[in-house]
């Protein structure tokens, strides 16, 4: 039975839920976009709301399937802020393209609701229950303006993609279930304390769910749909996908390790050093050649989870930390970037291609210049967020002592500094005749827009130039 | 608060020319000229009040010192620090700074309230290096100042100019990051020993490492100095940025940037890592000397005058290398003086390479010839810089160079002799600036420019210019005495560290 605390600490995942419903209801009434935008955006704004709320009740566990710990509560809060970001910038983007872009929020609002029970989730079923409504609803969500090809390509890349993988992922917790006999992470975890080596059983159930959690963090070597989705997705929906979905996965397989301890065993760890090191690797190496920028952000994106996987390592205290800062500063960055390209993105130009920013600064000064912040702390550069994450990151492992690990981060972001300063540098360089966006066309819409990013931006310089109050925040962190 | 005061001016000023800019083109070269004159003259104030504290018998090298908390959690603070090292790069670096904004006075026509933000921020950045005191924030201004640069070069540079900045960046930001975990190590190691987890640089100085791993840090410290100042392995990225950079880029390159990397090596890889840098002194050296005869062949064999010049500071610059690891009084002092005069004397001739283009439209030597007739005056100037570059008695730089011998004939006679041959490369090279833009027959130019045979020669903002440089190349050469007791106290303190026989020893 659940008890008046239980609906209290999970009214986040319940106004999400019945947030989907409220909008579903409202599109009935034949309300028009705006006004639902408007309601979708205080509906977010009162689930984010709701996170403060909850505060002191924490950490509360519904068992066996939820825990909400300050950790949990902070990737919600994230995910939440990145669905709310999302929706502010989606109304310009889909008013201009698709004649009933409404629907679009019902699904944005399930997503981030699965996206949630995956943060909270201290089990293989809610696990699997929240990680399966965050990918149906991003099935559709891909492959939203039906009349563009690319989109339903993208689409149908995903779905197979991810179903496939869900049947690994399915496979794998089945054979770590006859194993351990138990579904519950920490059920799991007293199981395998006793034992000293790992039981290959285990072993190759574990493998299999860090196939099927890999495709949807898309480290190498289960990259391959990721710039093709990025893509070909509507821009809204890739800054959702390399946002908030990526954080919800992370933060679940995260706890997972922690929670089993995983790190004991040499050959976990080695598995995940090895898929650190090939996705920073070749992340940054294999954007250098690209020259649509979305697919740009796509590799970055996988060096960026390649950087929080060495995070992981460690496995202590240090590396919540890391992870939490990190992953804040990768979330805001990477909707930062996305932001200015919906808002440059035309009718039927979704601004992807890297010659679209020729000669930016002189048109459109403030947009190239929150750009430009946003690559700079992508590629980790101090003032801005992402120095001090990596910073974090470094850190925390060389305390750990991954000397090489730490040695190959750096080199990887020395190499992926260059496609950062491409887009920059195009920026700056030459001049095109302006074009005026249809942005201009929603003065309200592109004003709003135009104020998110900056906040986002200004957090981005904060975090950078005086990290105490953040760090302070996530050190209190601690799993339980 | 002088420290806190200069970087607040700097930071400040850039604001103000950034905004200013959007009501008047003409007024942010002004706002910028204003800023670093106010900090020259502060300083200066500063260094004259001081001078008797802060020269010879002190006892305590730091003259003055702020101290503010930045990430507790870590252990980061804002810890800004000086001695007469860093207050003579200070001077240097206003001055330099001033320079730069009245050589870009006619030269920047585009884009102007965003350049000299850059070019207010790059100071900062550099007052910064200059001046921080915690490994952390030393990192921060060392980065700090690669943006701005950056876009200097690739905005307002020549026709190549975005491939010399990528290199220019990717260089320094690479080997900045392998200092980076040198500094990330060293943070640890001494936390582990001591329970003390700072990035201080006055409670790092003496930490116990390992022989090999201090060798191991040590390099990731010496490897991003040595890729500013640059040594020669390292060096490829200066030619082609200080071809491409506008002319204040150039002046702020050679003048200060370069500078960064010597100051960096004096100030944490002596002290910080005595006994591995006994270890890796031969190497240096040799890498030095061979800086030194590489870049005046090379320059030598340049037709483009910036190129030319650029080559010219490798192999100054391997006097710098040979001076501080030869561990000696006299040569630590000729690295100083060699770091101001070289500042000087080559910003100087970056600069008539950038008013000789923007009179000529080109950098080419082959086209020029025969300047002396229709400019005397900038012949004048010429000449004396390019005697105080290959080295002549009565300026700067000779004092500089035969300071660096004499130290380092104490320590390697070999190499030693080997360096002081670049001296006599560096007159071949040197007389050809003069032969071949300035002296020969005029019938080139008559050929290129037939329709402008009059070219105007300086005009006053230019011999305000080039005349203060040439009295401070002068002074230098005949008094140098107020730099070498400015720095003596601190120079003092590593002539301590290198000759106690604990560390002698220990290295076999």
């Amino acid at each position: 039975m659940l008890s008046a605390d239980d609906f209290l600490v999970l009214s986040p995942i319940i106004l999400l839920a019945a947030s989907s419903v409220v909008v579903m209801l409202l599109i009935s009434l034949k309300l028009s976009h705006r006004m639902i935008q408007v309601c979708s955006l205080i509906l977010f704004a009162v689930s984010f709301a709701s996170l403060f709320f909850i505060q002191n009740l924490l950490p509360y566990y519904v068992e066996p399937l939820l825990v909400i710990d300050r950790f949990s509560v902070f990737i919600m809060g994230l995910i939440i802020f990145s669905g709310m970001v999302v929706s502010v910038f989606s109304y310009i983007y889909f008013e201009e393209k698709e004649e009933s872009p409404k629907e679009y929020y019902v699904l944005l609002f399930l997503c981030t609701l699965g996206a949630c029970i995956l943060a909270i989730s201290e089990n293989f079923i809610s696990l699997f229950l929240g990680l399966e409504i965050l990918t149906v609803g991003l099935y559709a969500l891909i492959a939203y303006l039906r009349g563009r090809h690319h989109n339903i390509e993208a689409g149908t890349k995903y779905l197979i993609l991810a179903a496939f993988s869900s049947s690994f992922l399915l496979f794998g917790m089945a054979l770590m279930y006859l194993q351990t006999g138990g579904m519950e992470f920490s059920s799991i975890a007293s199981s395998l304390r006793k034992e000293l080596e790992l039981p290959p059983l285990f072993l190759t159930g574990f493998g299999m769910l860090l196939v099927g959690l890999g495709f949807k963090l898309a480290v190498v070597p289960f990259h391959m749909w990721t710039a093709d989705v990025y893509q070909g997705a509507p821009t809204p929906v890739t800054a959702f996908i390399a946002s908030a979905s990526k954080a919800a996965v992370l933060a679940v397989l995260f706890r997972f390790l922690l929670q089993i301890d995983g790190f004991r065993f040499k050959l976990i760890l080695l598995i995940i050093i090895c898929i650190a090191v090939a996705s920073m690797l070749i992340g940054n190496i294999l954007s250098l050649q690209q020259r649509n920028v979305k697919r740009i952000l796509a590799y970055s994106s996988i060096a960026h989870l390649g950087y929080l996987m060495v995070a992981f390592l460690p496995g202590n205290e240090m590396s919540i930390r890391a992870v939490s800062f990190y992953l804040t500063a990768y979330v805001i960055t990477t909707l930062t970037a996305f932001g200015i390209m919906i808002v440059l993105s035309a009718k039927d130009d979704d601004a992807e291609d890297i010659e679209s920013y020729r000669g930016l600064f002189w048109q459109r000064p403030e947009l190239a210049c929150i750009l430009t912040a946003s690559l700079l702390s992508l590629a980790g550069i101090p003032l801005t967020a992402g120095f001090v994450g990596k910073f974090y990151i470094l850190a925390s492992g060389v305390a750990a002592g991954f000397w090489v690990i730490a040695l190959i981060l750096v080199l990887s972001s020395v190499i992926g500094l260059y496609y950062y300063l491409r887009i920059i540098t195009t920026m700056f360089s030459g001049t095109k005749p302006s074009v005026t966006t249809e942005a201009r066309q929603h003065p309200f819409y592109y004003m709003l827009s135009l104020m998110v990013l900056s906040g986002l931006t200004i957090l981005i310089v904060w975090f950078g130039v005086s990290p105490a109050g953040l760090m302070h925040f996530v050190n209190d962190f601690g799993l339980t | 608060m002088i420290l806190i005061y200069l970087i607040g001016i700097l930071t400040f000023g850039s604001a103000l020319t950034l905004l200013s800019g959007q009501l008047n083109k003409g007024l942010p070269k002004w706002f910028a000229l204003l800023t670093l004159l106010s900090g020259f003259v502060v300083l200066l104030v500063f260094w004259i009040s001081n001078y008797k504290e802060v020269s010879l018998q002190s006892t305590n090298t730091w003259i003055t010192e702020y101290y503010h908390n930045w990430i507790p959690a870590f252990g980061i603070s804002f810890h800004l620090a000086m001695d007469g090292l860093s207050l003579l790069m200070l001077l240097l670096t206003f001055f330099m700074g001033i320079l730069a904004v009245l050589c870009s006075w006619t030269e920047i026509i585009e884009r102007v309230s965003f350049y000299y933000f850059n070019l207010l921020w790059i100071l900062a950045g550099i007052t910064g290096v200059f001046i921080a005191m915690d490994l952390f924030l030393f990192y921060f201004f060392w980065e700090v100042m690669l943006i701005p640069m950056y876009f200097l070069i690739g905005i307002w540079g020549s026709a190549n100019r975005e491939y010399a900045a990528y290199k220019f960046f990717i260089f320094t930001q690479a080997s900045g990051l392998l200092m980076f975990l040198s500094i990330l190590a060293l943070y640890f190691i001494h936390g582990q020993n001591t329970g003390i987890y700072t990035f201080d640089y006055f409670d790092l100085l003496g930490t116990q490492v390992s022989p090999t791993v201090a060798f191991w840090l040590m390099l990731g410290f010496l490897i991003a100095f040595a890729v500013k100042l640059p040594v020669v392995p390292f060096h490829s990225w200066l030619p082609d940025a200080h071809t491409e950079a506008p002319t204040a880029g150039s002046l702020i390159l050679a003048g200060l940037l370069l500078k960064t990397g010597a100051y960096g090596i004096l100030r944490f890889v002596l002290p910080l890592f005595p006994r591995a840098s006994i270890e890796i002194a031969p190497w240096a050296i040799l890498l030095g000397v061979i800086g030194i005869i590489y870049g005046a062949i090379l320059a030598y064999s340049q037709t483009d005058l910036k190129r030319l010049i650029a080559y010219t500071s490798v192999s100054h610059m391997g006097f710098v290398m040979l001076g501080i690891f030869s561990f000696n009084e006299f040569a630590f002092q000729g690295v100083v003086m060699q770091l101001i005069t070289h500042a000087i004397s080559t910003g100087a001739l970056f600069l008539l390479a950038g008013m000789l283009k923007e009179r000529l439209h080109t950098r080419d030597i082959n086209q020029m010839g025969g300047l002396w007739t229709s400019m005397p005056k900038m012949g004048v100037i010429a000449m004396v810089f390019v005697m105080a570059s290959l080295g002549l008695p009565g300026l700067g730089n000779f004092v500089a160079e035969f300071l660096i011998l004499l130290g380092g004939f104490k320590v390697h006679v070999v190499l030693t002799s080997i360096a002081a041959l670049g001296l006599v490369f560096s007159a071949m090279y040197a007389l050809r600036i003069m032969q071949k833009v300035f002296l020969g027959p005029n019938v080139n130019l008559e050929t290129a420019f037939s329709a402008k045979t009059d070219l105007p020669d300086f005009s006053l903002r230019e011999l305000l210019v080039m005349g203060s440089l040439s009295i401070c190349i002068l002074w230098l050469g005949l008094n140098p005495q107020p730099i070498i007791d400015t720095v003596k106290p601190m120079i003092n303190g590593l002539q301590e560290i290198y000759a106690s026989p604990i560390i002698t020893q220990n290295v076999k």
